[in-house]
């Protein structure tokens, strides 16, 4: 299915990444959206709030964060697409809400421009303290996916990929911008909408007779019915049936919990998102994502002037952890290093699937700015001796 | 004599919207809430409202459970989180007659800002909010609904906050239908969902349920019937009573009844009236640019 | 002579009496007999006074007793009763 006319702004742009997403979350399809304004995420929904209703949909400021982001799957059920847009301190408040997708199998998106934290922080200055939220932050256990951006471009293109990755497997998708990568003006192209591959809402073609709302095909992703189709939905926070009806007992629990998990594993090839450069042959490779990727690539460009040989995997998809990937490139490189606006969260996963093969350097940062190049440079030789 | 009178070939009429697989429900014998359900079922059938089109959304606790009795689309969401997740069903497909149904702590409390902010926005909605004055599903601790000098499990002293007085609080927010009743006022209660059902405009009703186990059970109601005795002997009925006048007191008169009953514009209607021809019409005009032409290589400075 | 009379299903009674109290014409008492739960179920004591008004419907928390006009017993519409359903295998535990 290829996106809506009236919902592209097809052309060539100079925007933010904040307004770039916006752009492709309608493109996506999303007309209805909820939030509550906090820096530096705002634009998003400034923006959406005026193109909104110009195709039909509303933008609604709701009283928190707590209700955006339940607000949001309201319009889900009802039909819609929808999204909401956050950052550091909304993103913590929303977290019981994507535990709520995710056991609720809600295809939507939260858009967390993260900024430096814990607490307020630094509001108005990046950070990817939030990457390790985005991944466990809702209580209990289940599994997303997270996207990184690390242009305005890439705020369009992926936020697109998000929405469609949210109604394939039916789950909440975080859309892990920074403040550096959303208040970042480029040039943006936005593609003719009949070049922008959409993913429709998975409706089930059954009758309310023969409809169970959580009964699973062979991709373990269940069919979708909205309210006021007839389908008289049940639909839960609670351990559930395949009628969704509440269930709560091990035995319940150990059908449903496992399934979350494993929708999103066996399309573990299919989400490994990454943009490599260099990797083969590489005695270094730099792992990053999302702004501090593009320190990093001046950073491989010094190193390759020094005559090292130096790679640079970007992590566009982080969740899930391309673990697969990382077994295999590990035992051919001396080092691996990744530098992150946190004090070291990536990393940890980094280190895991490296199973020891190889050196994996961390280079954290507190953020309210991005790495010195010659900081990562100097990872760089260091690791490769 | 001592013959049980065995079902017949008749169904209980309520069955009609109940999610008869989901009987018996989980709620203690003597408590108030399907009790109310029984109005709510009536008043769903009198009302008219297409089944079919209607959606009721609870949040956690023991009243939280209704959406999960109703033959309706039912949304047993999170904590406090009903009126929010309402608002976006109902925003999203204005189609739908969206019933919100919940409890005391749930709906003030914990959802306390969501539901003044329906209020003062008069989005479409109905709310019912059982108030049996206690956390009930959690083990009996204090409300902010809790009254007087109550004991609850975490007031073991007797509670010393003030009760807080959900009429007046939903009317000061611009509520445009308030009323309250007891899960004795049966009738009246049917009577009155059915006519919010038909109204436009945020519609609170609050009714007041026991609750035997946890709340009655330690204020010396012996179970859930005493409750029900009491608030026919307190009850009065003040129709358009100030809503400033109707807190609930211990051992004082519980004022019932409707309380306000006004028109105006809900939510969706002023935006339409506020947006005009910015909404839908000019989906084409290609907007965000404000350049005429619109698509082609460095239209934008948006 | 009774204008109406009532159905109870005897397993969803939770005994709580609601329905003997508010009857207005009294015909309800709670039987001594058990339910399977252990519940006294009501059952009629004075049935020529039952008026069908179902005010026991309305009152019963359980949806475990209606009361209908005996002049419309058995329109060929209402289906069938159902059995009543057996616990459910739900084990319930408390939320929040």
């Amino acid at each position: 299915m290829h996106a809506e006319k009236e919902s592209v702004l097809t052309g060539i742009h100079f925007i933010n990444g904040d307004t770039a997403c916006c752009e492709g979350l309608l493109a996506a399809g999303a007309k209805f959206a909820a939030g509550y304004p906090i820096t530096p995420s705002t634009e998003v929904v400034e923006r959406f709030a005026q193109r909104a209703p110009t195709v039909g949909g509303l933008f609604i400021q709701m009283e928190d964060e707590l209700a955006a982001s339940i607000t949001l799957q309201g319009m889900v059920w009802a039909g819609q697409k929808s999204f909401t847009v956050t950052s550091g301190p909304g993103y913590s408040l929303m977290m019981e809400h994507i535990g709520y997708a995710a056991m609720t199998e809600t295809p939507c998106v939260f858009v967390d421009v993260q900024r430096g934290g814990p607490s307020t922080g630094l509001p108005t200055l990046p950070a990817q303290g939030d990457m390790m939220q985005a991944r466990f932050g809702s209580h209990g256990d289940y599994s997303t996916i997270s996207l990184v951006p690390n242009s305005p471009q890439e705020c369009f293109d992926l936020s697109v990929t998000a929405m469609n990755l949210a109604e394939k497997f039916r789950v909440p998708v975080m859309f892990m911008m920074d403040e550096c990568v959303g208040h970042m003006t480029e040039k943006v192209v936005i593609p003719p909408a009949e070049e922008i591959e959409v993913q429709p809402r998975r409706r089930t073609s059954k009758p309310p007779d023969e409809y169970l709302a959580y009964e699973v095909g062979e991709d373990l992703v269940p069919e979708m019915a909205h309210a006021g189709e007839g389908y008289g939905l049940y639909i839960t926070g609670l351990t559930h049936d395949k009628k969704g009806y509440p269930l709560m007992n091990p035995k319940q629990q150990r059908e449903l919990i496992p399934r979350l998990f494993e929708k999103i594993s066996r399309a573990a090839d299919e989400l490994t998102i990454v943009e490599a450069d260099g990797v083969e042959g590489a005695d270094v490779v730099v792992v990053s994502y999302g702004i501090t990727s593009r320190v990093a690539m001046r950073a491989v460009h010094l190193a390759r002037e020094k005559g090292l040989k130096v790679g640079s995997l970007r992590l566009i998809c982080v969740w899930p952890f391309p673990e697969k990937l990382i077994r295999q490139l590990a035992p051919k490189v001396k080092a691996l290093i990744m530098p992150e606006l946190n004090m070291g969260q990536v990393v940890i996963e980094l280190e895991r699937c490296s199973g020891g093969k190889t050196n994996v350097v961390s280079l954290p940062h507190p953020g309210g700015t991005v790495h010195d190049p010659l900081v990562i440079l100097e990872a760089i030789e260091r690791g490769a001796q | 004599m001592s013959t049980l009178i065995e079902p017949t070939a008749l169904t209980n009429p309520v069955e009609r919207v109940l999610r008869n697989d989901r009987i018996p429900t989980i709620w203690c014998p003597g408590c108030g809430i399907g009790t109310t359900v029984n109005s709510f079922a009536y008043a769903l059938m009198a009302s008219g409202a297409d089944l079919k089109k209607t959606a009721i959304v609870s949040g956690i606790g023991c009243s939280g459970r209704v959406s999960g009795y109703v033959q309706l689309d039912s949304f047993h969401t999170t904590h406090g989180r009903a009126i929010p997740f309402a608002t976006g069903l109902k925003l999203a497909n204005p189609e739908l007659t969206v019933v919100v149904y919940s409890g005391d702590g749930d709906l003030t409390s914990i959802g306390g800002n969501h539901l003044i902010h329906a209020a003062r926005r008069n989005m479409d909605l109905l709310v019912v909010c059982v108030n049996n004055m206690i956390y009930a599903m959690t083990g009996g601790q204090a409300a902010a609904t809790t009254p007087g000098a109550a004991t609850s499990t975490t007031t073991p002293y007797g509670s010393f906050e003030p009760e807080l007085n959900i009429p007046q609080l939903v009317d000061a927010a611009g509520a445009c239908y308030v009323a309250r009743w007891t899960a004795f006022h049966v009738k009246q209660l049917e009577k009155s969902m059915t006519e919010a059902l038909k109204k436009k405009g945020f519609r609170f009703i609050e009714v007041l349920s026991p609750c035997p186990t946890l709340y009655g059970r330690r204020n010396g109601y012996a179970d859930g019937l005493a409750q029900m005795k009491e608030y026919k002997e307190l009850a009065k009925v003040k129709n358009g009573a100030p809503t400033y006048e109707v807190a609930i007191t211990t051992g004082k008169p519980i004022i019932v009844g409707k309380f306000v009953d006004r028109d105006r514009p809900d939510y969706l209607t002023l935006m339409r009236s506020q947006l005009g021809a910015h909404y839908h019409e000019i989906a084409e005009a290609g907007v965000g640019c404000g350049d005429d032409s619109e698509g082609k290589e460095g239209c934008c400075s948006c | 002579m009774a204008r109406g009379s009532v159905a109870v299903t005897t397993e969803r009674c939770k005994g709580c009496g609601f329905c003997v109290e508010f009857c207005p014409t009294h015909v309800l008492a709670l039987s001594s007999a058990f339910n399977r739960k252990g519940y006294h179920p009501p059952h009629m004591i004075e049935p020529d006074k039952c008026s069908g008004c179902n005010l026991c419907g309305m009152y019963c928390p359980d949806f475990a007793i209606f009361g209908f006009k005996t002049a419309e017993t058995k329109p060929a519409a209402i289906p069938a009763a159902t059995e009543a359903p057996a616990p459910s295998e739900a084990m319930e535990a408390k939320e929040v």
